[in-house]
Parts: C-alpha cells; structure tokens; sequence
C-alpha cells in the first residue's frame, strides 16, 4: 500500500471519470456503451465491496459466538439459533447486492 | 439471460398435453399470451406442479403404511422433520404454537423440495423464480397478519403497530411509519432472500460448467445440498418468528419478560 498504489489508482480512477470527456463519438450508441461499461464494473466492485464487508461483520459474530459457547457450553443450542439468524439477516444484504449486480450485468437497464 | 433457459423436455411435454386447453381456457377469460415455441405453461409452474403431485404421492404412500409398532424408515424422515418443525414452533411462540404447523411445515417441505430439484438433472428449481418465491412470501405475510388480527383483535393488532410496551404514546408518530415499512420489507426480503440465493447457487454451476464442464462444478452443487436446506429452514424461521411478533400477546411488566409464554424475545430484524 505504498505512495504510488494509491497515485495509481486515483489515476486509475479519474480516468474512468473523465473518459467520457475523451470519448470520440457523442451520439447516443457510444452513450449505452459507456453505460453498459460502467454497468460491469459497478456489478463487480459492488458485489466484492457487499462480501467483504459482510464477511467481516459474520467473521465477527462467528467469533463472539465461538466465545460464547466456549464459555458457556450449555447455552450452546440458544447460541446457535441467535447466530444462524445473525448471519442469516447479514448474508441477505449481500444476497440484495447479488441481484443488482445480477441485473447490472446481464440487463444492463439504463442503457436503452 | 432468456438464451440461457434451455428447454426441459417434461416442460415439452406438459405444454404438449396441457398447453392447448390451458391457452383455450385463459382466451375464454380475456387473457392473451406470447406462447413461444408453443410453451403456455412456464418452466417454474410446471416444476411447481411437479412438487405437489410429488409430495402428495409421497404422503399418500406414507399415510397408507402408517403403523406405530413398526414404522417405516419414510415415516420416520417425515416424522423427525415435522417433530422438529412443531418443535422450533413451540420455542418461539408458546404452547399454541403448534396450530400453526400446517402451513409453515408445508411451506418448508415446498422449498426444500423445490432448492433440491435444481440439483437434478433435466429439471429446475422453481424457487430460483421470483414469482414462486414471492408468491410464497406472500401468503406468509397475509397468514401472519391474519393470525395477529384473531389472536389481538383489530384494535389491539393496530395498537400493537402504534407504540412499543411501555412507551409513551406519541412515539407512535415516529413507530408508525417504521413499523409500516419494516413490514412492507418482510415480503422483500423473504422472497428475495430465497430467490437470490438459488438463482446465484445455478448461475454459479452454470458459470463453471461452461468454462470446465468436468468434475468441477461439483464443490458448488455441494454447497447447493447445504444451502437449499438452510434456506428452507431460514424461511421457517423467519416465518415464526414474524408470526410470533404478530400473535404474542403484549405483557405490560417488562422484568417478567422471561416468563412469559412467548418464548424468546423476538429480534427487531425486517
């Protein structure tokens, strides 16, 4: 995570911004290309940013719950049920972000 | 995505019996349809329809072998699935909580059966529609409102969306619209939950099997045995506990919460 990854991907990044600046055409068929472009890769970053975070907060509870039942043994079956509706209820939030980019991908809506 | 539904041939075959009678009957009532290919009746509604005649042979089967000294191993799967259902049921909602068992286990039964179709060859998976899954998501949100308004009465159920126990009552102006929307989103939620979930499971075997049709989809259609039990299992779940939040009868002395009939608190989760 050095000075020039992070100058890298700024640049990276302002140049997608300001592509369509620099785009030949400006009818509206270079318009629904750049749209369905930008409709993948937001598919992409937007799945990957939704597991990761949601890995996070299930790696978190996972844990606690780990500890709980180590603690505890007995209370194991009630730790149990709390932590499979934890996850499950976090893992759908991932499943919303699945669809969109479900749809992003293969429908591509906004781009006529 | 309409290139990737490859035809089934019990869809043909379906369409073929059924298709012509089924098309006549829905003209008579004023209804037009784009028959493609000379499909009437879609994938989904016809796996659907396979389910139920499934499941009613089964339990035809099982009903006429029933015996309490020497139960058949069928019977035995379908008593332990029912017993912990009935059980999970009793947890949350209290004694009277097995009344519900009808609906919910049938529901359970449903899903899993329909998460597990997918996984075999020359069919599909209706619950990777969203029409099946909403439909379900659906009758569960009428059923629990239906069972709140008998259990409260209509005052009470409306009451009950108004103020939290032992809340003063002009937080309804703030509890009202939330309570509103987290309900509006139970439907969201549990449909898509379902439907997300199956439809990602096939898109991802379909992904790998085109790239390495060999041996390699076979980790993913593993995982798909796991998760089509957990999610038939999560939508009982939820279910129960939606229908626990709307059949519970509200005890004013919040310290004596444990002891209530009601089992566990229920989560404030959509």
């Amino acid at each position: 995570m050095s000075k020039r990854f992070v100058l890298t991907f700024v640049l990276v990044l302002a140049g997608g911004m300001f592509a369509p600046v620099f785009a030949q055409g400006t009818g509206a068929e270079s318009i629904n290309l750049e749209i369905a472009k930008w409709s993948i890769i937001t598919a992409g970053f937007a799945l990957g940013i939704a597991a990761g975070l949601a890995a996070l907060g299930q790696g978190k509870a996972v844990s606690a719950a780990a500890e709980a039942i180590a603690r505890n043994p007995g209370a194991a079956g009630d730790v149990r049920g709390a932590l499979i509706l934890g996850l499950v209820l976090i893992e759908s939030l991932v499943i919303y972000v699945l669809l969109i980019s479900f749809l992003l991908f293969f429908f591509k809506p906004f781009s006529g | 995505m309409e290139k990737l539904e490859h035809p089934l041939w019990i869809v043909d075959v379906i369409n073929a019996v059924l298709g012509p009678p089924v098309k006549a009957a829905l003209e008579a009532l004023g209804f037009h349809i784009k028959a493609e290919h000379g499909i009437v009746i879609p994938n989904y509604l016809v796996m659907v329809m396979l389910i139920v005649a499934v499941l009613t042979v089964l339990s035809l089967i099982i009903r006429s072998r029933l015996s309490v000294e020497n139960p058949g191993k069928l019977q035995i799967v379908f008593e332990d699935g029912l017993t912990a259902v009935g059980n999970l049921l009793e947890e949350w909602i209290g004694p009277k909580g097995r009344s519900f068992l009808p609906l919910i286990a049938t529901f359970g039964i449903f899903i899993l059966f329909g998460n597990y179709m997918g996984l075999v060859p020359g069919l599909m998976a209706p619950t990777s529609n969203i029409n099946v899954t909403l439909g379900c998501a659906i009758t569960t949100w009428v059923y629990y409102h239906f069972h709140g308004i008998r259990a409260q009465g209509i005052v009470g159920y409306v009451k009950h969306f108004w103020a939290p126990p032992g809340a003063p009552w002009w937080i309804g102006f703030l509890y009202f619209p939330i309570e509103l929307v987290s309900h509006a989103a139970r439907v969201m939620s549990l449909s898509l939950r379902l439907f997300g979930n199956i439809f990602g499971e096939e898109m991802v075997i379909l992904i790998l099997f085109t790239l390495i049709p060999f041996l390699v989809p076979l980790p993913m259609m593993f995982l798909g045995l796991i998760t089509g039990a957990l999610q038939a299992f999560i939508f009982v779940l939820l279910s129960t506990i939606y229908l626990q939040g709307a059949v519970a009868v509200e005890h004013h002395e919040d310290e004596h919460a444990h002891d209530a009939p009601s089992g566990r608190q229920a989560p404030a989760a959509a």
